[in-house]
């Protein structure tokens, strides 16, 4: 019984199925559109932001990790002093998304009824600071200390062999708060996972409050007056940055092949690479001709490509389907708005085409080390 | 009865002495206008308004994040400044000092608060972030203040990276070598990024593997003696005091901003 969960789970937490299932499902739990909200309904999915929700989700959460302290492979990597932190996250992620979803539904609610949002209080109303607020900081300040002391009589800080630049690890792991960018180094080059990506989450981040122009929602919790931005926000956060943080820490193993939590982490496992360019799709496999000499022409269908998908995309969606949009928004913050959008979509999409056609690069060009 | 409420308690006494006074200015507050006082003349406690509308008190709706955020960030700074004490930065004692830290110091629990209240800080200040999204607390005239967040959270990982590396394990050189890896691929400035070949004289390379952007951070080709002089550098004095200075400006442009975000 215990045997064919674990399992299911191995098999689940595989990056094609995992990460497929989150992208379905996060469009439903969180609808932009009244078309998901429907499906939302349907299927009842509402239900995890109610306090049974919460309870149900966090037992679930609870008794994987049951399971997982009890398993002898997956043991080895929870007891690791540095992976408690992720144990934390996704019991504190969970938790406030779910406390903020939790409010919202109430002030929607209250909202469509045509009442003030629950935070509302009459302006002159106000209460004293001292002692209102301070004992209150007073208090979590206490317990914030009693926690972090009881956690570090309990838990050791690691601390491995002496530094030995000659023997390098397999897997060498970066902090566990930068697993995302490990991650997707597995389908971007270092140049684009590890510079350009990061660089358009902070610009991408810091530009929120100027590409956001719904006025609505600002300062109490709501989803559905804001619920797009909430949706992108939620994708991008829980699913590309966290999840992916999940998956570099606890299913990847030496050679950062995939592992699922429960298996073994055998060093011999075999994982087929046989990733292929554009360019060899296109004059080897197509056309049948060599890859030619110049590196522009070999590359054309990439670039090609490419532009389409940064310049000419936005160009036809602001002409057709995102008109109003292009109206409502002004041209600079929709070109920003499509620009980090389509940077951020640009991650999965290189995913799936990675596992649907084992495609590597679309440009290649080594010779430069530019390769996208 | 009457007796006992002529008695004043110790607290009491001490709250009208002299000395406490001095220290103090107000004395204990009892009325209104003494506990607005008790705000207002703290150097400390005046961070806050005197007064606040009722939500921004309850747990409820700010979570603590950013109150906990800043409490995490001193109670680094403290424990930091007692490892200092016994950690020297070079590569041939930063792993023993790590060691006699653990071992030989009474009640030496400061290295486990130090690793661990960092972790807790940057989850600390994700979810303070979580808080301001949810409640659409970026919005006009806040949006400023929202990119100096994002910069301190992104300051928040650099700190606890730098600090990754300095008790020289195998754990600390390789993740930092991973990270510090990105750098070679930085396009123009690092040596293996796009377009540095191109930043050439004839055939003399301008970025090369001794001149690039990863060069810089770690002083070096690999990661050695001058890297961990710089991250120790970077992680005790560099980061944290142009994060204060980003911690001053997002905390005064709060309180400029209209005070902390509620409904209308």
């Amino acid at each position: 019984m215990l045997e064919t969960f674990k399992h299911t789970v191995d098999y689940l937490s595989s990056p094609t199925i995992s990460f497929s299932i989150l992208t379905v499902v996060t469009p439903i739990l969180f609808p932009p559109t009244d078309w998901f909200d429907k499906i939302n309904r349907k299927l009842g999915f509402y239900l995890l932001w109610t306090k049974t929700g919460c309870a149900v989700a966090l037992s679930v959460i609870t008794f994987f990790f049951a399971v997982g302290y009890m398993d002898k492979n997956f043991s080895v990597i929870l007891m690791k002093g540095d992976n408690f932190p992720i144990v934390l996250m996704v019991y504190s992620i969970f938790f406030f998304t779910w406390l903020g979803m939790h409010k919202a539904y109430i002030n929607d609610e209250r909202l469509e009824k045509g009442l003030k949002p629950s935070e509302y209080n009459d302006p002159d109303d106000k209460v004293l600071v001292w002692p209102d607020l301070v004992y209150i900081e007073f208090i979590a300040l206490i317990l914030f200390t009693v926690f972090l002391v009881v956690w570090s009589i309990l838990v050791a800080a690691p601390l491995e062999e002496p530094a030995n630049p000659a023997a390098t690890p397999n897997p060498s792991k970066a902090p566990w708060y930068f697993l995302g960018l490990q991650e997707m180094l597995v389908y971007y080059d270092p140049w684009i996972a590890g510079i350009v990506l990061p660089l358009f989450c902070i610009i991408g981040l810091m530009a929120i409050p100027y590409m956001d122009i719904n006025k609505k929602g600002d300062g109490y919790y709501s989803f559905k007056e804001r619920r797009v931005g909430i949706f992108i926000f939620m994708y991008g956060w829980i699913v590309l940055w966290l999840f992916l943080i999940v998956l570099g820490t606890f299913f990847r193993g030496p050679n950062w092949n995939f592992y699922g939590p429960f298996e073994y982490w055998d060093a011999h496992k075999v994982v087929a690479l046989n990733n292929v360019n554009l360019s060899e799709y296109f004059w080897v496999k197509l056309l049948g001709t060599g890859l030619p000499e110049n590196i522009i022409l070999r590359e054309i269908i990439g670039f090609i490509t490419v532009g389409i998908y940064l310049f000419i995309l936005p160009i036809i969606l602001a002409k057709t389907w995102l008109k109003d949009m292009l109206e409502a928004y002004g041209p600079v913050r929709f070109v920003s708005l499509m620009l980090f959008g389509l940077v951020m979509l640009s991650l999965p999409l290189k995913m799936y085409f990675r596992w649907i056609f084992n495609l590597k690069y679309f440009i290649a060009i080594p010779e430069y080390f530019f390769n996208i | 009865m009457a007796e006992k409420k002529n008695k004043k308690s110790i607290l009491q006494t001490l709250g009208e002495s002299q000395v406490w006074k001095s220290i103090i200015r107000s004395g204990v507050p009892h009325t209104r206008r003494q506990r607005m006082h008790a705000i207002l003349g703290s150097v400390f406690l005046h961070l806050h308004p005197a007064r606040l509308p009722k939500h921004a008190v309850k747990v409820g709706y700010t979570w603590c994040m950013g109150g906990l955020s800043f409490f995490l960030f001193v109670n680094l700074t403290i424990t930091g400044i007692l490892l200092m004490f016994y950690y020297r930065p070079t590569v041939e004692y930063a792993y023993t000092d790590i060691i006699d830290l653990t071992e030989q110091v009474p009640l030496g629990i400061m290295r486990e608060l130090h690793r661990w209240a960092a972790h807790a800080m940057v989850l600390v200040v994700w979810l303070h972030m979580l808080r301001v999204f949810m409640t659409g607390s970026y919005k006009p005239p806040r949006e400023f203040n929202w990119g100096v967040g994002v910069l301190l959270m992104t300051m928040t990982m650099f700190l606890s990276f730098t600090g990754y590396l300095l008790p020289w394990d195998q754990l600390a050189i390789w993740a930092v070598t991973v990270g510090s890896n990105m750098a070679r691929a930085h396009p123009f400035i690092g040596h293996e990024g796009p377009g540095a070949s191109l930043l050439a004289i004839g055939d003399i390379n301008l970025v090369h593997i001794g001149s690039d952007v990863r060069f810089a951070l770690i002083g070096g080709r690999f990661v050695g003696e001058a890297t961990l002089l710089r991250f120790y550098v970077i992680h005790c004095i560099a980061v944290p005091f142009i994060m204060m200075i980003f911690m001053a400006v997002h905390f005064w442009r709060i309180r400029k901003d209209g005070g902390i975000s509620g409904p209308l």
